[in-house]
């Protein structure tokens, strides 16, 4: 059980090229679990390996319980790792293969035994510790990769992308069992991953990367209620929320000619332009849209015609575009309950939820906050 | 025709047999797959193909196997006699009594393990430094030994003779070995299989604290069996056949080995007495072709062990 603490950390793989990880400082306390998600060529399974030390440091430090860890080798460091493909030993069995780092660590035989049963029992896989992993299923693979990691009960276990492998339905149970396993455990983990969902449900504390810089580190609901910017707005969550770009004027932004009144500390903060971000939940129907173009006022609501319907059986999610909005304006996303039925070509009029609405700079995409 | 083509021809057909029945297995499953699609005039020309390559190797063996048992006169009969009449084991006896036979049996097989087992040992921990250990002129020394593939055996034979002739050890057994034991093929080959083993099975096994020697026999080594037996089998049976070096290297049954021996017995003879230099051949090539069942029966096994795996 350690802390990690990412000091300006930088990877570069070329001396002028764009560091692939850039002055990443991330604090990582004892027995936390931390995901670091972004999309794929955004450095987070480089951070994880630079951690494991299996790429170098070219700029900043990476502390282990307050150690710098420059020069310290891999097997030196006592970090676990769980690869996306699982890495096992072919040649060895599945105790072999959980064995295999305290037999290099020279613990006695009958501790090893102990603790590889001990492993096995938790992640029930006392029925395959003779089979070697040609003989194993992808989730029996995965959860013997889990369990050469748990044995050597390390600092850090390091993990990428371990369910990226397994099937969904399997993904989903496999994901609250390490979720449930780090709880128990207790050691410090650092979990990559490029989805979004299981960021947002395993982890402690959630780091967005994009092209190598940190963006925003915080509890899943933190992300998701207060981005930082329109990366990280657009990055978590499912379905995407809607960002629309839009001018103020007196303390009023407009989403596709719907008003939306903005807090006046807000209002005071937001320059010209905005970008306004609604998240699918972020809006109501309504049945009778008061006002209206007929008579010159701003509609209150926005009409919308149905291009797509996501029906999940509790709710279901419309994508629809802006009634009298040209070809190439971005679709609104809104989420309906079950007892809403639309269907491909309706026209739904919708009204912005006080209070949930986000709203960046246009220029530098950062969130404006009172 | 003088011996040294014979043990020639035999290094000749040895090696490409190792391949071609790699190929021809690799053969059969095209042919299994394209039946399908193709006729039987494909299949019977396929046949046909395999039984042209085989009796372009097997009449040679036949041959001399047949030679083995003919009395002198009946070598030179024409037409071929195509069953020796009568039998005789005339010249197994006259080989084994008038050269010293054993004692080059002896030789071959001193000059066989030890080259073998230092070109093996040499080949792997060479390729394992120059793929997975990480130096500085790592890429130079790689460079250097490609090179060394590049230079024909036979253009190093003068001044390698030169200098061990110095050194005194002519007639020896390290004036044989240690010039042969230089491995750019076994090392290029190796660190080729090396390279194509998952990076992450290495570095799991880094991370698990296997240190460079554990890295190597415990991991690296078991998922590479097909290939380094491939290569120790090319290597044996390269060696066995050896004949130019200690040809020059050796001038009796002190260190010569058989390929040698069967030189000294046709000088002895002439070049008419064929007979017991065919004995000779046949015997020569017997523990190369027991050896060769028997690994090749492992190299497929480990061939498909990989291939279920993954």
């Amino acid at each position: 059980m350690a802390t990690v603490y990412f000091d300006e950390a930088t990877r570069r793989f070329s001396k002028d090229d764009v560091p692939a990880v850039d002055g990443i400082t991330l604090d990582i306390a004892d027995g936390e679990f931390l995901v670091l998600v972004g999309p794929s060529g955004c450095g987070k399974s480089t951070t994880l390996r630079m951690l494991a030390g299996l790429e170098p440091v070219d700029g900043g430090r990476i502390l282990v319980d307050g150690h710098d860890q420059k020069g310290v080798r891999p097997r030196d460091r006592d970090i676990a790792m769980v690869f996306q493909s699982y890495a096992l030993y072919p040649n060895m069995s599945a105790a072999q293969n959980m064995a295999f780092a305290l037999d290099n660590a020279k613990v006695s035989k009958a501790e090893t035994k102990q603790r590889v049963a001990e492993a096995a029992k938790i992640l029930e896989l006392e029925p395959l510790l003779d089979r070697k992993p040609g003989q194993m299923s992808g989730g029996q693979r995965q959860r013997v990769a889990m369990g050469r990691a748990i044995v050597r009960n390390p600092k850090v276990f390091c993990m990428d992308e371990p369910l990226s492998n397994l099937d969904a339905k399997l993904r989903v149970s496999t994901r609250s069992q390490i979720a449930g396993l780090q709880r128990r455990l207790g050691i410090t983990t650092v979990y990559v991953t490029h989805d979004q969902v299981e960021a947002m449900t395993m982890g402690h504390r959630v780091a967005v990367l994009r092209d190598g810089k940190l963006q925003q580190v915080d509890t899943p609901e933190r992300l998701y209620d207060h981005p930082v910017n329109t990366f990280v707005a657009a990055f978590i969550g499912s379905p995407a929320i809607t960002l629309v770009e839009s001018g103020v004027r007196e303390g009023v932004a407009r989403v596709h000619g719907v008003p939306v009144p903005l807090d006046r500390a807000v209002a005071g903060r937001a320059g010209e332009k905005v970008v306004v971000g609604l998240r699918p939940e972020s809006w109501h129907v309504v049945e009778t849209p008061a006002g209206g173009s007929r008579d010159g006022s701003d509609p209150s609501a926005l009409a919308l015609t149905v291009e797509l319907v996501e029906s999940l059986g509790s709710e279901s999610f419309v994508y629809g575009r802006p009634v009298g909005a040209d070809e190439g304006a971005d679709r609104v996303t809104v989420r309906l309950d079950k007892r809403t039925h639309l269907t491909v070509g309706d026209t739904v009029h919708v009204e912005p939820n006080h209070g949930e609405v986000h709203l960046f700079d246009a220029a530098s995409g950062e969130r404006i906050e009172a | 025709m003088s011996t040294p083509t014979i043990v020639g021809s035999l290094d000749d057909e040895q090696l490409p047999q190792t391949a071609r029945r790699g190929r021809r297995r690799r053969a059969s499953h095209h042919a299994e797959a394209s039946t399908h699609h193709r006729g039987p005039l494909w299949t019977a020309a396929g046949y046909a193909g395999m039984v042209l390559v085989v009796l372009v190797i097997a009449v040679p063996l036949f041959w001399i196997l047949l030679t083995s048992f003919k009395e002198r006169g009946d070598i030179y009969v024409r037409p071929a006699q195509w069953w020796p009449d009568p039998v005789t084991g005339q010249n197994y006896r006259e080989l084994t009594t008038r050269i010293p036979f054993f004692d080059y049996v002896r030789n071959s097989v001193i000059i066989t393990s030890a080259t073998s087992v230092a070109k093996i040992v040499l080949g792997v921990i060479s390729a394992y430094a120059l793929s997975l250990l990480r130096f500085p002129g790592r890429s130079v020394v790689f460079l250097v030994v490609i090179a060394a593939l590049m230079v024909p055996n036979q253009i190093t034979v003068i001044s390698n003779y030169a200098l061990v002739a110095q050194l005194g050890w002519r007639n020896t057994f390290q004036g044989i070995i240690i010039p042969l034991a230089g491995v750019a093929f076994g090392t290029f080959l190796m660190r080729n299989q090396f390279l194509s083993l998952p990076g992450e099975i290495i570095e799991a096994a880094r991370l698990d604290g296997a240190g460079p020697m554990k890295l190597l026999w415990r991991v690296v080594m078991p998922m590479s069996w097909p290939t380094l037996v491939a290569f120790a089998l090319i290597t044996v049976v390269n060696e066995w056949n050896e004949y130019l070096w200690p040809f020059l290297m050796s001038d009796d049954e002190s260190t010569a080995p058989l390929p040698v021996g069967l030189t000294f017995l046709q000088n002895n003879d002439g070049v008419t007495n064929w007979g017991p230099v065919m004995a000779g051949t046949v015997l020569a090539m017997l523990p190369i072709l027991v050896l060769f069942l028997f690994l090749q029966r492992q190299m497929i096994k480990g061939l498909t062990a990989g291939a279920v795996k993954s």
